[in-house]
């Protein structure tokens, strides 16, 4: 066996230093408890609104009040979640003109997207490129300037304080993001599949019914849940289109809550409560396609 | 071997082809007129609600129409688009909607991103950590506006609560003059920071991990990493986000609505606050639509960037 030159210390660990472990960095470790520390902090940071806001929901109307403020100890009540669906609650009725508006719209603007998203993502269509920029811009529009022709063409056509006006600003809304986010889902979708289907007899369009349309079905549903969230979600265009305390929906209908010269905060966070459940509920369902949904379906991984 | 090259059977020849019943049916729905049947109904409603107002609005922007009195309008060619350049008002208004784009957008950044830093760092608990981390990002404005109202009441508001206990005594954050708008810029910062985060994620996880063995085997520190692998690309797709962040941020409404109502005296009041001000209570609806169709015009050109940078990117 020939004889290794080494540097002393390594031929006690191992033959050449080969064997030897690599000094511990112990520096890493701090780092890494560091990183918790921190990614622990933010993540307090960023979900106490949301826990106070929960904690106001269920705490006595005397301890939301209380000056310093009880974080612990309050008394726990369910009499603010009650008044939320009482009869005479504010609120209510505009959680029911939200689920009829937020639903219907949804439904136009999912059957009126799904079509154009295949036959962009199909067909040679002139200008193809520049007509879904076009479509994808017009969701990028200030809603408060948009909302000023809108109104008054919404009175020419007596459509003011209407839902039926609401569902098709709505449905307006999110069809954009429709045709974006399906788009996105029939490019990865083989075309030969639908050839394939047109050389056993299917026409074309039977082609898109019957062998397309099966496999887009997550895809609609993953599409229909963001334009829900984001119909539900709507607040400037209900609150200048619809006036009348009976027929606005929700978001406008907890925002009158602040209006009076005294504020019940405690039925204000339980209907804002309500109302962010089933948004956080829908979103965790479509949590696989956040990145595409929040962005329009613009950006796709 | 001879079997295995069988001639191929004589039968009779192949009846005529025969388009089967469904094709038949279809005939006449040749593609050019699917594409038409499928395209059109989606583009006919939005220029109902969107092409159409547009238009009419760049009409009124060239009158002096108002709701509220019913005489016809005239026409008046660029004056409104005159006075809006002109007015120190929305010059105001402009810088300071400028201050709070910048400011949200560069603080939300740079939380964004250090959040997606850490979570990507992490091996156990990054499904989970990133859902709660993305909650205030699906809440309505409304809701978000409401809550931090609450939480800032100068009284009763918990932030102030704390305050007090350390000793630091009570802040006026949405009465104060500069104040307020800081205020604005972190209740938005606190909603969209979320987003940023998510799409930086994206980003992180896709960096591929070949290129950080290759630097751990040359010894690189961890800043030359960073430096020299993370941060290059993940950048295309932070200024997506960015743009897409700078866009909404211009536009915003809902929050200064429900958290200031544009107070104190105008300090928060952005560009689409003022719009609204315009066009709702001093009722000069020519004079709101050259307002608005100015501000279109910078949000269609940012779009536009927006969407071409976006292009390019995925056509790589």
């Amino acid at each position: 066996m020939a004889t290794h030159i080494q540097p002393s210390g390594i031929a006690a660990e191992g033959i050449a230093g080969e064997t030897a472990r690599p000094p511990v960095r112990r520096r890493r470790r701090i780092g890494s408890a560091f990183e918790i520390a921190l990614l622990a902090l933010l993540a307090v940071v960023m979900l106490f609104p949301v826990l106070w806001m929960l904690e106001t929901a269920i705490k006595d109307t005397r301890d939301i009040y209380a000056v310093p403020a009880k974080v612990f100890n309050f008394g726990p009540t369910l009499e603010h979640l009650k008044d939320v669906f009482s009869p005479d609650s504010p609120v209510f009725s505009g959680f029911q003109n939200s689920v009829i508006v937020a639903t219907a719209s949804t439904i136009i603007a999912t059957v009126l997207g799904v079509p154009a998203a295949w036959a962009y993502s199909r067909f040679p269509i002139p200008a193809k490129k520049d007509q879904l920029f076009f479509i994808l811009s017009t969701r990028f529009m200030p809603p408060v300037v948009v909302v000023i022709p809108v109104f008054l063409m919404f009175r020419d056509l007596a459509l003011l304080d209407t839902l039926q006006g609401l569902i098709l600003v709505y449905a307006a809304f999110n069809l954009p993001f429709t045709i974006w986010m399906m788009k996105g889902f029939i490019d990865e979708l083989p075309a030969e599949y639908e050839e394939a289907a047109m050389l056993d007899g299917y026409s074309r369009f039977e082609a898109f019914w019957r062998v397309t349309m099966p496999l887009l079905i997550p895809g609609i549903a993953a599409t229909a849940v963001f334009a829900l969230i984001f119909s539900w979600n709507e607040f400037v265009f209900s609150i200048f289109l619809i006036t009348d305390p009976e027929s606005r929906t929700a978001p406008a209908a907890i925002a009158g809550l602040i209006g009076g010269t005294t504020i019940n905060w405690g039925l204000v966070a339980a209907s804002a409560m309500v109302f962010a459940l089933p948004v956080l509920l829908f979103a965790f369902l479509v949590r696989k396609h956040l990145v595409a949904g929040v962005t329009l379906g613009a950006v796709r991984r | 071997m001879a079997d295995t090259l069988e001639s191929p059977p004589t039968t009779a020849p192949a009846p005529t082809l025969e388009a089967p019943a469904a094709a038949k049916r279809f005939r006449w729905l040749t593609d050019r007129w699917l594409a038409t049947l499928f395209v059109s109904p989606a583009l006919a409603l939005l220029v109902f609600l969107s092409i159409w107002p547009l238009i009419r609005l760049i009409w009124l922007s060239f009158t002096d129409y108002s709701v509220t009195r019913d005489v016809p309008e005239s026409f008046i060619g660029f004056e409104n688009y005159v006075d809006v350049l002109t007015s120190p008002v929305v010059q105001a208004r402009a810088l300071t909607t400028l201050i709070f784009v910048v400011g949200a957008v560069l603080l939300q950044t740079v939380l964004g991103f250090a959040i997606a830093f850490l979570i990507s760092r992490r091996a156990r608990g990054r499904g989970a950590l990133t859902t709660l981390f993305l909650i205030p990002m699906m809440l309505s404005p409304v809701v978000v506006g409401l809550f931090w109202k609450f939480m800032l009441d100068v009284q009763f508001g918990v932030v102030n609560s704390f305050l007090d206990s350390l000793g630091l005594g009570r802040v006026e954050w949405l009465t104060q003059q500069r104040l307020a708008l800081l205020s604005l810029v972190v209740v938005d910062s606190w909603q969209w920071t979320p987003f940023i985060m998510l799409i930086a994620l994206a980003g992180l996880t896709a960096v591929p991990k070949y290129l950080y063995e290759a630097a751990e085997i040359d010894r690189a520190s961890e800043w030359f990493k960073f430096r020299r692998i993370t941060f290059p690309l993940v950048w295309p797709l932070l200024l997506i986000a960015i743009m897409f962040r700078a866009i909404e941020a211009f536009r915003l409404f809902d929050l200064v609505y429900i958290l200031t109502g544009g107070g104190p005296g105008g300090t928060t009041e952005t560009l689409s606050y003022n719009v609204y001000k315009v066009a709702f209570f001093g009722f000069d609806t020519g004079r709101a639509a050259a307002y608005g169709i100015l501000m279109v015009i910078v949000v269609i050109l940012a779009a536009q960037l927006y969407l071409r940078y976006l292009d390019r990117l995925q056509g790589r």
